[in-house]
């Protein structure tokens, strides 16, 4: 219940947050909306001699319009981004998937870019991330970076994130008329967290499948990309046919994690499942059949 | 009881409520004393294992440490934990409040520190060195009693506990005669009580005065005085336990815990206030877990479905230890096996297995819930197997209103009941009839509606004395103050039950008062007469009463004062807005605070009479009480998932008359609800290294507002012959009559599959392998699309 | 090392000096002695400790006393003075009140603030929405139906208030 001792910084802009976190190395742990880490540290499974609340920091708090893009400060909490009007207009997507995270006092507290740096295998926003081919700005005292999403997330909470750099901004596209996303989650009903999350996005072009993403969370140590299923659709006409036959390739070659609440059999299945219903709704909200 | 009333039998807002809703109430963790210390325990990672050093001198010298304490610190000090049950043959198997040379469960507390503050308290836990010896653990409990297991006592080289065996009619004829015989294995999972408030203990020693008080999150507040007196060695006068605001108990705090008798022997050894409260990973741990029984059935049935006679063989998994009760529970569900049908023979075996696990012991129900499961169950596959409607098999199979009172072959006496109108009105309720056809029309789509029904009944108001291991009566005092205020001190001590509120009905209803007027005290042995303690639906059906005939009493005696008074025969006296009224002569009265003061100046009392305004009870009922009901859940299973979604829920119960609906209500539906928790979601695993792997709320599911329907709930009325209230218990009913409900749905929906069992929890995985693995008895006829995924599950393994 | 901190409960300027880990529920609890704020685990699972904190519903166990800093923190012992109140009750405990939404009372504090912050977002929500608004609040007593019905005539409460 208790954190161990920690020695507490709350830099005011970033780059005092970086010149702490190159002084500190290892010992230090960003805090965001803690919605991770105070969890781990509550039970020791954690325990850093510096904590560094990037709370008071300035600036990473945002979502806004760029040249097509929406560009999502890390600091934005998921109840920013369930409820922006902004993103629900160009990018639902994202609201959706924060929308699906914990409860409302967790979505009210922990951050898109503390979920995405931890990186928890049965986290939510990974799917969507990949899904919508984001781009993920990382800052350090050497200067800006920026990956994309395919590339960030490297295993079970590791990441592209370097000794020194912090996670500040999160670049998804606006979503165009044609195109349509959706994210379909089965929960673990203890802790919320996702069994299976895949989230699906795809552009529909003269009645094809012109252009088609597919993000799966839950299922292995780090969130991925479907291209099996995206293959086996891309440039198709969508039928209710194709799309079950294409999600069943949704954990192939995918070493299943295996737990209490779901073996890696029943896990693969289950990322056949949700793939077809995430694809199902994704193509009906790009025809514009349904909401 | 008069048929008339004002406030008895209507639905009062509670009296409790206001310094809850304002959160000024005071829970144990809320209490804070001047000098108060923290205590905090060292727990085994081990299941089973030999300590072989303590080394506590790093945490001895940590910053705002006063003290680490071992078991050869306290040897000799404080005595083993108290086991109030005790059966013929059974082993002993005593539990050391600090574990002595040996652990023998993970979470066994090995040593304790005292710090200044809590967070100091958390640094020094890590700094307590324990060198063990693993051994290897049991785990499983069917394996602990077989040949060759590890042994965790002496003196049960076979880790059997004991046996408890029970027969009743003539079973083997029942089998000769039997055109079938039905059998099962049914289990009944090992579930956490999970109360919101974890247990806390406050305790403090005042050396002048030499008096010790505890406040402990019990449901059992004299009960633990008499036994921290015997463990400490104190005499029992000095010794003051209370309960303060007590968040939730379902059985948990109807105990005796080691850290109860470590903190209050701290606080005598320190001479300052201890205080220490759980973690809810200790909760997981080391409270109380419960059910975790194997049951093995055998039925013999004639083809109409009628029961001959029925044989069952449980193994109980009792854990590690002995708690206060451990050893009864299985009992229990022994003499409950008969359920609410004519069972002409039974045998029974109950054998109770230690494991190296925590202990199992009363969890909400204890003990009927699993004999409700098993026969309910039972009743299904009979019914399944003679293809017959399970409302059908279970008519047939009725004691009728006339056979009441009920002898049962387990040598209960059932004391009133019209089981078939509660099954007619759930029946009526639930449109039992149309959802048949509605499902019938739904499997046609490839959709899965399943219809669960159970018909129980249940063993209530803990109860006569010479069937309790620690007495079965209860006390009440009641007091008319001279300002014309009443107090009504209760042994009952209720902890979210609302009988401040139903006792100041019954209090304002009897003497012509308000319930403003009536206060209820409990859960402070220095206040109130001695008492056992809520639990097994127990506080309104014998609290109650005994608060019932108190103020009978009081107001018999201000029937005479108001008469002599009054010049009028006492037995025409009515009393009512706070003045007692003559029957026969017009509008004649005098005031209560009149005839109240005449009691206490003591100038103008009848002769003879003594003064004063208080009358105790010491109620002992004369049998149990027995109340049923029936429950339809309706669910659907998601084919693709094996998710089974709960839509509709119909609850009738007849626990006889009622004191406040709206409390009885409260009480159905948290009972249901926990129900659903048994059914659906909650499981205490341990793994073969005994290892809790559920052992927090990130992994141990509990129902969340969104799992559920919106409960439909009715009662019937069948008052209880027991006591003169005819009230017969609520607190465990939704949770009895629930889960065999909820599991025959899931049942009935998979039917189709050619299920004819399914284990708790209905996990999402366990169904869908259910649907996706078993090659249909006959083929539902599903359309192509589910018929296409289900083939596509079998190509993808 | 102790941090100084200076937040508003209740309405209430407090300036503290606390250890960098302290959580916000025990600065709570054990500083200013607000025990209406309950622990009911370590994993942010259970939503006793539930507080609004600007307005908004946070599990406090799992925010650090000084990520509050600057900020205003309302705890169930302030919920009646909040806008809305009458007669010393909230709309929200006066519906608790009225239908039975509490047994023993230890997740109430929790389930009041996080039903306040869902009328103050959402003034006439659905059975659905109430009981999706109260997933990260567990009670073990009620069975929920009767805290859904609290909410629900706090609604309609605050709806007549406002006319």
């Amino acid at each position: 219940m208790i954190p161990a001792p920690f020695e507490y910084h709350a830099p005011k802009s970033l780059e005092e947050a970086l010149r702490l976190l190159d002084r500190h190395g290892d010992e230090a742990k960003l805090l965001a909306g803690g919605h991770s880490l105070l969890p781990m540290m509550k039970l020791r499974l954690a325990a850093p001699r510096f904590v560094i609340d990037l709370g008071r920091l300035k600036g990473l708090d945002y979502i806004r319009e760029e040249q097509g893009m929406i560009a999502i400060g890390a600091m934005t909490t998921h109840a920013e981004i369930e409820n922006s009007s902004l993103l629900r207009a160009k990018c639902p997507l994202l609201s959706e998937t924060a929308a699906a995270i914990g409860d409302v006092q967790v979505r009210n507290r922990g951050t898109l870019g503390g979920s995405l740096a931890h990186a928890d295998p049965a986290a939510d926003y990974p799917a969507s991330i990949l899904a919508l081919e984001a781009q993920m700005t990382m800052n350090s005292s050497m200067g800006v970076r920026a990956v994309d999403a395919a590339e960030f997330f490297l295993d079970m909470l590791t990441t592209q994130l370097r000794p020194g750099e912090i996670l500040t901004e999160i670049r998804v596209p606006a979503l165009g008329k044609g195109t349509g996303a959706a994210y379909c989650k089965l929960s673990q009903p203890a802790s919320g967290y996702a069994v299976v999350g895949v989230a699906a996005r795809v552009t529909l072009a003269a009645g094809k499948l012109a252009q088609i993403a597919v993000g799966v969370t839950g299922v292995g140590p780090k969130a991925y990309r479907a291209v099996n299923v995206e293959d086996a659709l891309r440039g198709k006409k969508a039928s209710e046919k194709l799309l079950a036959e294409a999600a069943r390739h949704a954990a192939r070659g995918v070493e299943a994690l295996a737990d209490l609440h779901a073996s890696a059999g029943y896990r693969s299945e289950m990322a056949a499942v949700f793939t077809r219903r995430a694809l199902e709704r994704a193509v009906a909200r790009a025809a514009g059949t349904k909401a | 009881m008069a048929t008339a009333t004002k406030y008895i039998g209507k639905p009062l807002k509670r009296k409790e409520d206001p310094r809850l809703i304002h959160g000024l109430a005071h829970y144990v963790d809320d209490l804070v004393l001047a000098g108060m210390l923290h205590a905090g325990f060292v727990r085994s990672p081990h299941a089973h294992a030999l300590i072989k050093f303590v080394d506590t001198s790093k945490a001895q010298s940590a910053p705002g440490v006063v003290a680490v304490l071992t078991a050869e610190d306290v040897r000799g000090q404080i005595g083993a934990v108290p086991c109030a049950a005790v059966l013929p043959d059974m082993k002993a198997a005593p539990r050391p409040v600090l574990a002595t040379g040996r652990v023998r469960f993970v979470g066994e507390a090995v040593a304790v520190v005292i710090a200044s503050d809590r967070y100091a308290l958390r640094d020094a836990l890590d700094l307590v060195d324990v060198d063990y010896e693993s051994l290897t653990p049991v785990v499983d409990p069917e394996k602990a009693i077989s040949k060759g297991a590890p042994v965790l006592h002496e003196p049960s080289p076979d880790n059997v506990a004991y046996r408890w065996e029970l027969e009743g009619g003539d079973i083997k004829k029942a089998f000769k005669q039997a055109d079938k015989v039905i059998r099962q294995r049914i289990l009944n999972q090992r579930l956490v009580p999970v109360a919101m408030e974890p247990r806390g203990v406050l305790a403090e020693y005042k050396p002048g005065e030499k008096t010790l008080t505890v406040w402990s999150s019990t449901q059992i507040p004299h009960l633990l005085k008499t036994q921290l007196a015997a463990m400490l060695g104190a005499p029992e006068h000095s010794v003051r336990v209370i309960t303060p605001e007590v968040g939730g108990g379902f059985g948990s705090k109807l105990n005796v815990y080691p850290e109860e008798a470590v903190i209050a022997h701290l606080a005598m050894r320190l001479g300052r206030p201890v205080k220490w409260v759980e973690t809810r990973r200790e909760n997981f741990l080391c409270t109380i877990h419960g059910r975790d029984q194997i049951g093995d059935v055998e039925a013999a049935v004639t083809k109409d479905g009628v029961l001959l006679g029925v044989k069952w063989r449980i193994v109980a998994d009792l854990g590690a230890y002995y708690q206060l009760l451990t050893p009864l529970i299985p009992t229990l569900t022994g003499l409950m096996l008969a359920g609410c049908y004519k069972v002409p023979a039974i045998r029974i075996e109950i054998i109770g297995a230690l494991t190296n696990k925590m202990s199992t012991d009363a969890y909400r129900g204890a003990g009927r819930p699993e004999a409700t499961y098993y026969i309910e169950r039972l009743m299904d596959l009979i019914a399944a197997e003679l293809k017959k409607d399970p409302a059908e098999i279970r008519r047939k199979n009725f004691p009728q209103p006339k056979d009441f009172p009920y002898a049962t072959p387990t040598g209960v006496t059932y004391d009133s009941a019209n089981y078939q109108k509660s099954l007619d009105l759930a029946l009526q309720k639930s449109g039992y009839a149309k959802l048949r056809k509605e499902q019938a029309k739904l499997r046609k789509q490839g959709r899965y509606l399943g219809i669960g029904l159970s018909t129980y009944v249940e063993i209530c108001a803990m109860g006569p004395s010479s069937a309790m291991p620690a007495g079965g009566w209860e006390s009440a005092t009641v007091r008319v103050e001279p300002t014309g205020k009443v107090t009504i001190l209760t042994g009952a001590s209720p902890h979210g039950q609302g009988q401040e509120t139903s006792f100041a009905q019954m209090g304002a209803e009897i003497l012509g008062l308000t319930p403003d007027d009536v206060h209820v005290v409990h859960g402070d042995t220095a206040a109130v007469p001695y008492g056992i303690g809520t639990f097994g639906s127990r506080g309104t059906a014998v609290g109650g009463t005994a608060a019932y005939k108190s103020l009978i009493k009081l107001r018999d005696k201000l029937a005479q004062i108001a008469g002599h008074l009054m010049g009028e025969d006492p037995q025409k006296l009515v009393f009512g807005d706070g003045r007692i009224w003559s029957k026969s002569a017009g509008n004649k009265s005098i005031g209560l605070i009149e005839a109240i003061g005449a009691a206490y100046v003591a100038k103008t009392l009848p002769p003879g009479m003594e003064p004063g305004l208080d009358a105790t009870t010491f109620f002992e009922p004369s049998n149990f009480t027995f109340p049923f009901g029936a429950h339809v859940c309706v669910v659907e299973i998601d084919a693709e998932t094996g998710d089974v979604r709960l839509l509709k829920y119909v609850a009738v119960d007849d626990c006889g008359n009622v004191l406040n609906p709206l409390l009885v209500e409260g009480q159905v539906h948290g009972g249901i609800v926990q129900a659903v928790g048994q059914a659906m979601f909650e499981e205490a695993v341990y793994d073969e290294h005994g290892q809790l792997i559920t052992g927090e709320l990130m992994d141990y599911a509990l129902p969340r507002a969104g799992a559920l329907p919106w409960m439909e709930t009715h009662r019937t009325v069948t008052p209880s012959p027991v006591n003169p209230l005819g009230v017969k218990g609520v607190g465990e009913a939704g949770t009895i009559g629930a889960t065999p409900a909820i599991i025959n749905a899931v049942v009935d929906a998979l039917a189709p599959f050619g299920v004819r069992h399914v284990d708790m929890p209905a996990k999402r995985e366990r169904i869908w392998k259910l649907m996706h693995e078993a090659p249909p008895r006959r083929a539902p006829r599903a359309p192509a699309k589910a018929a296409a995924r289900r083939q596509a599950g079998r190509r993808a393994k | 090392m102790s941090v100084e901190i200076q937040v508003r409960v209740n309405g209430q300027p407090h300036q503290s000096h606390v250890e960098p880990r302290t959580l916000l529920v025990h600065y709570l609890r054990e500083v200013l002695g607000l025990t209406g704020t309950h622990v009911g685990c370590e994993t942010s699972l259970c939503g006793a400790c539930t507080v609004l904190l600007d307005g908004r519903a946070v599990k406090s166990c799992t925010v650090l006393a000084v990520q509050a800093d600057g900020a205003s923190v309302t705890t169930i012992e302030g919920v009646s003075g909040l806008n809305g109140s009458n007669g010393g009750l909230h709309p929200v405990q006066e519906g608790f009140w009225e239908k039975h939404g509490l047994q023993c009372g230890f997740c109430t504090p929790g389930m009041i603030c996080a039903s306040v912050e869902l009328l103050g977002k959402n003034p006439n929500p659905s059975e659905a929405e109430i009981r999706h608004a109260l997933h990260g609040n567990l009670c073990r007593c009620t069975g929920y139906q009767k805290i859904i019905e609290s909410v629900r005539y706090a609604a309609a409460k605050m709806k007549t208030r406002k006319r």
